[in-house]
């Protein structure tokens, strides 16, 4: 038996012990320590996780393979559903040129350092708070309503294009502007004879995956802060009419729009080496 | 008639800004926007805000309970991460093209997360509200499926990116498929996992105060009982440690994702 200690002692060591890998193993043992917490002292409110899950299987199976439409026509929901397009798209346009030029007054090889840290430091301010609070924020002055969910959607979005706009400007190759800045072009030439050039197609995806988010904002919206829309008929057919089979044909109408997005986003997205 | 690519250029310019341009005043049509009352909004709305929005004396004694409603959105955001991605994991393994133990598993746990993902987190929250009613699972689940569905797409992505040659060079010299899986696949993975799970706990944080407005948990349900009920020094105590809690989980990720990446 004794003998059997000596290839352990000589085993190879596959993972280095380097810092990237401790961080690696301290994230995840944070992470675990941290669920199991929460899983241990979850507020249940009475009712059994396995019960729910049971329940939640049976929903699924309505609201999938029994979808129709009772309180409202097909024409209502299409309808219902193109205004919460309009809302994703009118707060992408108007939070797209907007935060086009704030992105070029955050860029780093566009504008001096101290207008760079104003308008990041403003934009992570604006991120952190979620989309949802801007739009009651704005409820108080406005009502709730479209004005003040395609304010607030607005200014979330000029938040995440300014970031990202700001960093697919910087990827721009430093002797380009050197070279325009050399042959005596304005400012606003090499904008729009480098900067936009180059950048065009990184810019159209970003706005793009935007439009994606601020679609299903418009259906959260619609649900939680009087927006209207498709989200708004599903709130009531959730918590009003209790009609699951109802909620499902929006679902469906949700989704196949939603893929459809998705579909066209992978094709776009040829353009942006980054991540989503 | 010689080729012009100013004038070409020029038309594509009025095409596109021509198509943007309806398309907006069409949008502002179907939601009834008026950009009036809409830019009047603003400064109205922050003009009110910095008057009404100041915690006060009174806002600051509801800390230690705010603190707690913060405590349950975050660890619902992080457990819900977690878990969804550690299931989120296994399913991509058997979907990935490079692991995948039979063709057939491929569409199959696509659609799957397709639909996972493509169904906003309100609509998933509004569904188990059925079954689950006003209890912390119904956040739990909501956060779940949406991020199971967002970590299946890209861990396939990122295993077929690193995983097919040391898969091909394991196999090759005879390993098990188990042993592929643990040896190569998963630690060739690992970073960019955890680099997602991160974002998706960001992300899940802003998800979880919306879905806890639905059903009365967390911090959402918060802010919603105290701006409704007008007291909004206490509604702008919500918000500004929201804002101070992504602000330091972002970095803390960043910094994690660092030396990680």
């Amino acid at each position: 038996m004794t003998t059997n200690t000596r290839p352990v002692a000589q085993r190879i060591r596959v993972r280095p012990r380097n810092k990237a890998n401790l961080i690696i193993q301290a994230t995840l043992i944070g992470l675990l320590l941290l669920t199991l917490y929460h899983l241990a002292t979850f507020d249940s409110r009475g009712i059994s996780p396995i019960e729910g899950i049971a329940k939640t299987l049976e929903s699924f199976r309505t609201l999938f393979f029994e979808p129709r439409l009772k309180n409202v026509s097909l024409g209502e929901m299409l309808y219902a559903l193109s205004i919460t397009v309009a809302m994703g798209l009118l707060t992408t346009i108007f939070g797209a040129v907007i935060a086009f030029f704030l992105a070029l007054g955050a860029a780093r090889n566009l504008a001096p350092r101290w207008l760079n840290n104003l308008i990041t430091g403003g934009t992570a301010f604006i991120r952190a708070v979620p989309t949802v609070l801007w739009v009651l924020f704005f409820a108080v002055a406005a009502g709730l309503g479209s004005v003040a969910a395609v304010v607030g959607m607005t200014f979330h979005s000029v938040g995440y294009l300014i970031k990202a706009y700001a960093e697919s400007f910087e990827e721009l190759d430093a002797g380009v502007l050197e070279a325009l800045r050399a042959s005596g072009a304005s400012w606003w030439q090499t904008i729009f004879q480098a900067v936009v050039p180059t950048s065009a197609s990184a810019l159209l995806s970003w706005t793009f995956v935007r439009f994606e988010i601020n679609f299903s904002t418009a259906i959260a919206m619609g649900a939680v802060a009087g927006a209207g829309g498709i989200g708004f008929d599903m709130f009531m057919a959730s918590t009003f009419y209790l009609d699951l089979r109802e909620l499902g044909a929006f679902t469906y109408a949700v989704l196949i729009f939603a893929i459809a997005l998705e579909w066209f986003a992978t094709r776009l997205k040829g353009g942006l080496g980054a991540r989503v | 008639m010689q080729y012009d690519v100013f004038r070409q250029r020029r038309n594509q310019r009025l095409i596109f800004f021509g198509v943007l341009i309806a398309l907006t005043y069409g949008s502002m049509v179907l939601t009834a926007f008026d950009p009036v009352a809409g830019l009047a909004a603003i400064p109205r709305a922050f003009i009110w805000g910095a008057s009404n929005f100041i915690p006060d004396e009174s806002a600051m004694r509801r800390l230690p309970r705010i603190l707690e409603r913060l405590q349950e959105t975050v660890l619902v955001s992080i457990s819900s991460a977690t878990v969804a991605s550690a299931l989120g994991l296994v399913v991509a393994v058997l979907g990935a093209n490079t692991t995948r133990p039979h063709p057939w598993f491929s569409i199959p746990t696509r659609a799957i997360a397709s639909i996972f993902r493509n169904v906003d987190v309100s609509v998933w929250a509004l569904v188990l509200l059925f079954s689950f009613g006003q209890s912390g699972y119904t956040g739990f689940f909501a956060l779940f499926f949406v991020t199971f569905g967002f970590i299946v797409r890209v861990m396939i992505e990122t295993i077929d990116e690193v995983g097919t040659e040391p898969v091909e060079a394991l196999r090759a010299s005879g390993a098990s498929y188990m042993a592929t899986i643990s040896q190569s696949v998963i630690p060739a993975c690992l970073p960019q996992l955890i680099s997602w799970v991160l974002y998706m706990i960001e992300t899940n944080i802003r998800s979880a105060t919306l879905i806890g407005i639905l059903t009365g948990t967390g911090i959402g349900f918060a802010f919603d009982l105290y701006f409704k009920s007008f007291n909004y020094g206490a509604a702008g105590l919500v918000v500004f440690v929201i804002v101070i809690t992504v602000l330091l989980i972002e970095a803390l990720s960043n910094t994690i994702r660092r030396s990680i990446l």
